[in-house]
């Protein structure tokens, strides 16, 4: 298990490298600064302070090779930044990368873990009661309403549940965000109500699958010539069995908790990494979209070797070797 | 009356490739099974006699179905007892083990308290004493090492001792029937010899009634006191192992006994019956055998024969009984 963690390390180290190089080719070599200083400073600021932009931001160095001096690069530059995780300032409006991750990861998180702690295990306890009456009018209607559920656009259900429950019956605010704990939970609520629904659909749907796929299997049929009721057999024999897809299914949506929703957070206006992401693109900011990157990569590389570790517990049948 | 499993006219379907119509696997199939004893229920893949197992337990898979008949356990009806009546029969007077070993038990859960969880579902018993008979179970089915192998999973013991395990569970509830499901058919031929004498060693210890369901006539001739031939859904020769095995009637055990490796002198060729089982939507009118039948007459086509008595507690189910 010791080895193997370790050729998973290096091989995440080497996929890391990978990513850097990329994002550097890309948001260095292939984006042309001047039009990023151009959109942080104005169409019409003049020539001077595009040139004093690029010279604060770095832009002005050799990019791969400099023969005075071989490590005053933009790409050692660029791979030893990250690495330390001393991420700069913002292209936009240079404010410091690192505080405003540390400010958006609480509301991000405000929203993805509720959504993931009341998501999942509804989910899972609908599509066991779905798979549990198959082959009956509750199942089919189950799996009728689940696609029904997922052909609506997430879009639909955002906007559906400002109008329903903030607009008509002022239940909770539209939107916005509130630092305060206290206050927090109140813009919290509706985000995270509205994004449990949206993923309803899919997730059951697919759990149901999994749980019927498990049924069919000898060793529900030995369960029940034992003598044991329909419940524990879901209970005690295909729950503990679909855990092992399910693991798989769900251990990639984990990097997303930390990285945040896209729609949820700018929609929902939580000033959260999601909504710093999309304001990034919106602004040309490759320091931190490039930030914003490779911080997922790292995720999903961890996420991944902890996944591993976790069918150990899940599967006696797996050994990591 | 002694019978302790009595099964009448018993047919379960399927649905057939046109809709709403249904097709029966298993078709008007009587058996008898007397305490302590044990009967073997032979015929080819695919003629019903696992659905016929599967029947008597309301275990047949969905979108399959008894459709009428009666399974009666001690004089006791069970077709349309209530879920948890039914439940109360399964493994505890009435129990089953499988062809696959390896897939039958639940791979992430611990033998040892699959066995227990057999236990438990009928009786009240503490941990500690559910964990003590498990231990004598699989001491009595010749597990060595049981104290440690009650922690193993499925997936760390040999074929031979997953099918231990699962005749441990079968017997966990103490049944008076033991439905057996080619039992060694997936097993290796040493192992295969090493679980037919312990489930012989277990009916003679318990007086537990088994049958047998194999299509391997070896299998039948070691263990078995009667013996019930299938063919396309239908018992076609009953009675005493001797006689079945001994001076077959119906052309199709004859055809089977013919078949039998061991049976044929070296350098002989083998014997075969001709064609192949017909499946359950394509059965022939009159009797179902009589396509690959040798001596087949005209009557055999068009009339399905009646089961003719013969001496002791033996029939067929053969025209030629009847008008040689």
């Amino acid at each position: 298990m010791i080895a193997y963690l370790l050729r998973r390390l290096v091989w995440g180290a080497v996929t890391i490298l990978g990513v850097l190089l990329f994002l550097f080719w890309l948001f260095v070599l292939y984006a042309q600064p001047e039009d990023v200083a151009r959109r942080a400073l104005g169409e019409k600021a003049p020539p001077e302070a595009i040139a004093q932009w690029l010279v604060n931001h770095g832009y002005d160095r050799p990019a791969v090779w400099n023969p005075e001096a071989p490590l005053d690069t933009r790409l050692f530059d660029h791979l030893s930044r990250m690495l330390r995780f001393d991420f700069g300032a913002s292209d936009a409006d240079d404010a410091p990368i690192a505080a405003r991750l540390r400010s958006g990861i609480g509301p991000t998180l405000g929203v993805t873990l509720p959504l993931f702690a009341i998501g999942l295990p509804l989910s899972l306890a609908l599509a066991l009661g779905v798979a549990f009456f198959r082959d009956t009018y509750i199942d089919r209607l189950g799996v009728v309403v689940c696609v029904l559920a997922m052909s609506v656009s997430i879009l639909l259900y955002i906007l559906g549940g400002q109008f329903l429950l903030g607009k008509l019956l002022r239940w909770f605010p539209i939107s916005g965000f509130d630092p305060d704990p206290g206050l927090a939970l109140r813009f919290l609520a509706l985000p995270v109500f509205v994004g449990v629904l949206a993923g309803l659909g899919s997730d059951v749907r697919f759990f149901r699958t999994v749980f019927l796929e498990e049924t069919g299997r000898d060793y529900v049929r030995t369960a029940r010539a034992k003598g044991a009721g329909d419940a524990r057999v879901m209970l005690r024999h295909v729950l503990p069995n679909a855990m092992i897809p399910v693991l798989s299914a769900v251990s990639l949506t984990i990097p997303f908790l930390f990285t945040g929703s896209l729609l949820l957070e700018s929609f929902f206006g939580i000033p959260g990494l999601g909504s710093i992401t999309v304001e990034a693109i919106q602004n040309n900011d490759f320091a931190t979209l490039r930030v914003m990157v490779y911080l997922g990569a790292l995720l999903f590389i961890a996420v991944q070797v902890a996944t591993d570790v976790a069918y150990t517990w899940v599967d006696p049948r797996v050994r990591l070797e | 009356m002694s019978d302790l499993l009595a099964v009448e006219g018993l047919v379960t379907t399927f649905p057939g490739r046109a809709p709403e119509t249904r097709i029966p696997v298993v078709d008007r199939v009587d058996l008898r099974v007397a305490r302590g004893e044990a009967l073997a229920l032979v015929g080819e893949s695919g003629c019903g006699k696992s659905m016929t197992a599967l029947s008597i337990l309301s275990l047949v898979p969905k979108p399959g179905r008894v459709e009428a008949g009666s399974v009666r356990l001690a004089g006791a009806e069970l077709r349309g007892l209530p879920a948890t009546a039914l439940r109360r029969i399964r493994g505890a007077r009435i129990a089953m083990i499988f062809q696959e070993p390896a897939t039958s038990l639940n791979p992430v859960q611990r033998v040892g308290a699959q066995v227990m969880e057999a236990i438990a579902l009928h009786e009240r018993v503490s941990g500690a004493e559910a964990r003590r008979r498990a231990l004598a179970l699989f001491e009595a089915v010749g597990i060595p090492d049981p104290e440690a192998r009650l922690r193993a999973y499925p997936h760390q013991l040999s074929g031979g001792l997953k099918q231990r395990v699962m005749i441990s569970i079968a017997l966990a509830g103490r049944p008076e029937l033991l439905i057996a499901d080619e039992p060694t058919t997936a097993l290796d031929v040493t192992v295969q010899a090493q679980i037919l004498a312990l489930l012989r060693a277990l009916a003679a210890d318990t007086g537990v009634a088994i049958l047998l369901i194999t299509h391997d006539l070896g299998v039948v001739n070691e263990i078995a006191d009667r013996v019930a031939v299938m063919y396309a859904g239908r018992v076609v020769e009953e009675g005493p192992r001797a006689s079945v095995l001994g001076a077959p009637r119906h052309p199709y055990t004859q055809g089977l006994l013919r078949s039998m490796p061991s049976r044929a002198r070296p350098g002989e060729r083998l014997a075969e019956i001709p064609g192949a089982v017909p499946a359950a939507d394509a059965w022939p009118p009159g009797c179902r055998f009589a396509p690959r039948c040798a001596i087949a007459m005209d009557v055999c086509r068009v009339r399905e024969p009646e089961a003719t008595p013969l001496a002791a507690d033996a029939a067929a189910r053969c025209h030629a009984l009847v008008t040689p």
